[in-house]
């Protein structure tokens, strides 16, 4: 069983961190900041997979890397980029290499990224891949032999299962049935998109109480008002209140990091006790997340 | 031409598990040509909706389900008639049972799955548009298609991509499909059929089926529809 499963069983307010594999082999600085500053402080780290459609390194390399030098990985797949066989495979190649953790995601489109001319796959969406991994751990793929019945697998693979929510979208409950959706399909845990506005979350958090899956709410470090102001803009289904960019308007520049952190660490202490974790997306600032874990009480 | 083929009966009749009532709508287009419409098929539907033990409040066979001006003018002069079922069964393609969802305000059910034929869209289609994966879902999207209006295809519900004013992660000027979908369901007081747990797609039934390219009409129709080339000179 995954730390990560383990400590939420126990009930543990759990905090998982995140990284991004880089665009070209040079893998030591995510690899450095990974031991640096989440080895000792997350329980698992969540491996990005061609994040924002905009074409990297693969998840599956780094989570394996991350193993080797004993940090816990959350292989995250979209359904972007392969279809069911490619999926199934990369699957069992997961297992092989010792992951523990998948995050199924539908991804982003293709055009949000930097090779737009690509084609979108989405053979499977975010239900159908945990329905696949729950089979696939049944000991069958989703193919037929030639009698008409599930092919059998020689080994077959155990991981625990996540998948995201966006709490704070416009149609909060339309998130909610998908979820339940996920959830049927075979969904343990849950990491959500960006939260800033706890009294949105807390709504959200009571909508979905029937659904008993541990949430790990989304903190998505700002690092600037500009950046609060773009998310704002573009960013679907996060809303960064005023206060809060105002907040970091206001702050000298040699403080902003500082604030960043304090913002941060201020969400989670307020939705701590309605939630079962906190999941750290810092976008390169591994080094803010000791800060956030010890502002936030999470020591 | 839009060529269809009708789904299993015990399909159709599941998907109408919670009417009592039903209004029938039958294409007399494309459909006929694939043995799928006309009034023989209207009956036949008649039959057996009422061997399930449902009302039917009447039925209405029309000649391109697509023009959805048509549908209009020829279901508002029987308006009581469809009003007073509970869910409105379509035998036509996807174009057509979204036509009809767009003019009636109840719940449409398709008969027929829609195979693909290279996106052919019907001979008078508005902004409906179907995407011939031969697996209607429309019976449970509200009677809007999720596979062309949503960007990425999904059929269990929206990705977390949807914006504030329910426009799509690829455009602002790209609605959310599932938004729209999820929209006309709260109307149609249905929510819970975005429930149901819709199974990945069968890409086979997606390409043009051999069994189609083979056929006269078909080459007939490409012909007819490609501006002849112009010879090369090599």
């Amino acid at each position: 069983m995954s730390k990560l499963q383990q400590q939420l069983e126990a009930g543990k307010f759990v905090v998982t961190g995140e990284i991004g594999p880089p665009k070209g082999t040079n893998i030591e600085p995510v690899l450095h900041e990974a031991e640096e500053y989440l080895k000792d402080n997350v329980a698992a780290v969540n491996v990005t997979d061609i994040q924002t459609a905009v074409m990297r390194l693969g998840s599956m390399a780094l989570c394996h890397m991350l193993i080797d030098r004993g940090i816990e990985p959350v292989f995250q797949m979209v359904c972007r980029d392969r279809n069911r066989l490619a999926l199934q495979s990369d699957l069992l190649s997961a297992a092989a290499l010792g992951i523990e953790n998948v995050l199924a995601l539908t991804g982003d489109h293709v055009v949000m990224g930097d090779h737009v001319q690509a084609t979108p796959v989405f053979d499977l969406d975010s239900v159908g891949l945990l329905a696949a991994i729950s089979n696939l751990e049944a000991g069958t793929d989703m193919g037929l032999d030639i009698k008409g019945n599930p092919n059998k697998l020689d080994g077959v693979p155990k991981f625990f299962k996540g998948c995201c929510t966006t709490p704070c979208s416009p149609t909060p409950e339309a998130q909610m049935i998908k979820l339940e959706k996920k959830v049927a399909s075979g969904a343990q845990f849950v990491q959500t998109q960006a939260v800033y506005d706890p009294g949105a979350f807390e709504n959200f958090m009571k909508m979905i109480e029937h659904i008993k899956v541990p949430v790990l709410v989304g903190i998505v470090l700002l690092k600037s008002a500009g950046m609060g102001k773009y998310m704002n803009r573009s960013v679907p289904g996060v809303q960064v209140p005023d206060q809060i960019i105002q907040r970091l308007t206001d702050a000298p520049k040699e403080d902003r990091a500082k604030v960043s952190v304090e913002i941060a660490a201020e969400i989670i202490r307020q939705v701590r006790p309605i939630c079962q974790g906190a999941h750290l997306m810092t976008l390169g600032w591994d080094h803010c997340v000791p800060g956030i874990i010890k502002q936030a009480n999470l020591t | 031409m839009n060529a269809t083929e009708p789904k299993p009966t015990e399909e159709i009749l599941e998907s109408l598990a919670d009417a009592k009532s039903v209004f029938i709508v039958g294409c007399s287009g494309c459909p006929v040509g694939c043995d799928v419409g006309g009034e023989k098929w209207v009956d036949e539907m008649t039959a057996a909706v009422r061997g399930a033990g449902k009302d039917v409040t009447g039925s209405a066979l029309i000649e391109l389900l697509c023009n959805k001006a048509l549908v209009g003018i020829k279901l508002g002069r029987i308006v009581e008639q469809v009003t007073a079922a509970e869910a409105v069964l379509v035998g036509s393609c996807g174009v057509g049972v979204q036509a009809v969802g767009n003019m009636v305000a109840r719940r449409t059910v398709p008969a027929l799955n829609t195979i693909c034929l290279g996106d052919y869209q019907g001979l008078w289609p508005g902004e409906e548009r179907c995407g011939e994966c031969g697996e209607c879902v429309l019976a449970y999207t509200g009677g809007l298609c999720p596979i062309t209006l949503c960007a990425k295809s999904l059929v269990n519900g929206q990705c977390g991509g949807t914006g504030d004013n329910g426009e799509c992660e690829v455009s602002p000027d790209h609605p959310c499909g599932w938004k729209k979908i999820y929209d006309r369901l709260k109307e149609l007081g249905r929510i819970d059929d975005m429930r149901r747990m819709i199974d990945p797609r069968d890409a086979r039934k997606r390409a043009i089926p051999d069994a189609i390219r083979r056929t006269t009409r078909y080459a007939l129709e490409v012909s007819e529809q490609e501006d002849p080339a112009p010879a090369s000179e090599e």
